[in-house]
């Protein structure tokens, strides 16, 4: 936020804050800041609220666009973990979503595998293994790696990854694995349409839950110290490889779920998932939307996947350059994403743990 | 047996040698300046005794440990803390954090996913900040402080680990009169649990604070000994006191 906009915001804090900046402000009791910090859940309340009320006025082809959307959503998610709260600059995240939607889908067509009890821990297990192989390689160093080697060596990963099954016919080669049946609970299928949305919808919602749980807690405060200075917090005695390689791990096992949710999905895997295309896609939903805030990363999947899908239609030819024209204005004049329209600094970078009751009693 | 033994230390950067076999040692409770013109290696030697720089030769030990090959995380916690010379607090972090963050370093992994230290690091961190006058802004971000109060932050976020050994570098660097009494203030009470070892261009602050002195000159060590040692060496007069 600009200088401006921080001053009139701390002006709508209260009366105490006009003590100002550099007078020592012995006489001022302890006090938690307030103003604004009630826009984030009322932000998140709007979302869920239409999430849960669009099948309801769309049109069944909208809401099959819609739950890709929400699984995309997903996949935007495990990326803000790793890169907007951790530092990670992970430039392979489709690798993991991608390789959890060529497992299950191998599950699917070679074993007959189609149970969601089945498919999805698969799903979050292959994407467990490929971050835990890929970080141990590129994270787990004597000394932490360089930005440059963890960005590169993800890039490459993904890449490779992709040229792999374009070139292995077991795999299906350039056009991937078709027909992957339906998902199913039992007896019963779980098909594209509203059931899947909510289905989607749901463990959109646990992962968010789980993730602003993590992200909110004392290990929320030690990867606010990795993002903003890996080399200060290792000297207080953090481990930060092990730090960023859990993080990495646990980024990886929900792209897994989300691209076998995918897979099923769409009824077909193919080598972009893999790939570049689908890992750099992922870095602008959250940039876009505001890195570093999980709402953020939902915001912006929506908006980048519903502008695009309006436009494509509406400008067949030059939507695509709408579209990169748009996403470069909000990253020049809003690096912290639209969500920044909305949210403080404050509110962003927000607290960590539960405050003692003790010290709530003495805030004004 | 000293707290701290680094012996024949030397650092080459490509042509430039910053460090020519020099050597420190720090017994336990003992405030130790660093000083030496610009460009003598007092920063190198700290970065190389704290692991920010691999010595080219030489070892270090500390608490009769060889540490000369520990990262930075496995001297942390041998009980080794550094202050950077720039300061490094985490500007868009309010002060408690800042402690906080520093507090629970060591901690386990599920204790920080479920946040089970916060509770009985959260007296531990006001005591810190009243210690270090900054309490009442506890729950401002960090960029909002004027320098010395980022310095006494990061001061009290190095000492959080409750370490044996304080690395200072330039404490007082940027600060004003009054700031720099009140820093020299603050740190006389941790002489009862933690050594201190202090670069630093205020040679008035270091008589003030220091039991023993290390005057480095071109990456050797030129003497050491007590402050009255080293005001009535020759040498040491010739090429710094007199200047300063």
């Amino acid at each position: 936020m600009g200088a401006a906009e921080q001053a009139v915001a701390r002006l709508s804090e209260g009366p105490d804050v006009v003590t100002g900046e550099d007078e020592p402000a012995a006489s001022v009791p302890a006090r938690r800041p307030t103003a604004g910090r009630k826009v984030l859940p009322i932000v998140e309340g709007l979302v869920l609220l239409t999430a849960l009320l669009l099948p309801l006025v769309l049109q069944d082809y909208l809401t099959v666009f819609a739950t890709r959307v929400v699984i995309l959503a997903l996949f935007a998610l495990s990326f803000d973990l790793v890169w907007g709260y951790a530092g990670i600059m992970s430039f392979g995240q489709a690798l993991f979503f991608g390789a959890a939607g060529y497992g299950v889908a191998l599950l699917a067509r070679d074993l007959n595998v189609t149970s969601i009890l089945l498919i999805l821990p698969a799903g979050m297990l292959i994407g467990l293994t490929a971050a835990l192989l890929l970080g141990g390689f590129l994270l787990l160093g004597r000394y932490p790696s360089s930005v440059i080697f963890v960005s590169l060596g993800t890039l490459t990963g993904s890449y490779a990854a992709d040229r792999l099954a374009r070139g292995w016919y077991y795999l299906g080669g350039q056009n991937g694995i078709p027909s992957i049946p339906s998902m199913t609970l039992g007896s019963i299928d779980i098909s594209e349409g509203p059931v899947y949305y909510y289905l989607a919808l749901g463990i959109l919602v646990v992962v968010y839950l789980l993730c602003r749980f993590l992200v909110r807690s004392q290990f929320g405060l030690a990867l606010a110290g990795l993002r903003e200075n890996e080399q200060r917090i290792a000297f207080f005695g953090y481990k930060v490889q092990h730090l960023k390689a859990i993080v990495f791990a646990v980024g990886g096992t929900i792209a897994g779920l989300a691209g076998s949710l995918y897979a099923f999905h769409e009824g077909f895997v193919w080598p972009n998932m893999l790939g570049v295309v689908f890992s750099t896609q992922v870095v602008l939903y959250v940039l876009f939307g505001g890195s570093g805030t999980l709402i953020g990363a939902v915001i912006g999947t929506v908006i980048i996947e519903g502008v695009s899908f309006w436009l494509s239609d509406n400008y067949r030819e030059v939507w695509p350059i709408i579209l990169g024209v748009l996403l470069l204005l909000v990253i020049m004049f809003r690096p912290l994403g639209l969500i920044s329209f909305l949210l403080g600094e404050r509110e962003r970078v927000g607290h960590f743990g539960k405050t003692p009751k003790e010290k709530r009693n003495a805030a004004p | 047996m000293p707290l701290l033994e680094a012996s024949g230390i030397s650092k080459i950067f490509g042509k430039l040698t910053a460090l020519d076999g020099a050597a420190l040692t720090v017994g336990e409770n003992e405030f130790h300046g660093l000083i030496g013109p610009n460009g003598s290696g007092k920063s190198t030697l700290m970065k190389c005794v704290a692991g920010a720089e691999v010595p080219t030769s030489g070892k270090v030990s500390f608490v009769n440990t060889d540490i000369t090959a520990f990262t930075p995380t496995e001297r942390a916690r041998a009980g080794m803390s550094l202050k950077f010379q720039i300061t490094s607090v985490l500007p868009s972090l309010t002060l408690y954090d800042n402690i906080l963050l520093a507090l629970q370093a060591q901690s386990s992994l599920l204790d920080l996913v479920f946040s089970r230290t916060r509770r009985a690091l959260h007296d531990q961190a006001m005591t810190m900040l009243t210690q270090f006058r900054l309490a009442d802004r506890a729950h401002d971000a960090a960029a909002n402080l004027s320098h010395g109060q980022q310095q006494w932050l990061e001061i009290a976020m190095a000492l959080a680990g409750k370490p044996r050994l304080l690395l200072l570098d330039e404490p007082t660097g940027g600060m004003s009169l009054e700031e720099r009494r009140v820093t020299g203030e603050l740190l006389q009470p941790i002489k009862q649990h933690c050594s201190l070892v202090i670069v630093e261009h205020d040679l008035d602050f270091i008589r003030d604070i220091c039991d023993r002195l290390t005057v480095l000159d071109q990456g050797k060590v030129l003497a050491s000994g007590t402050i009255a040692e080293i005001q009535a060496n020759n040498s040491v007069q010739e090429i710094y006191l007199r200047r300063a």
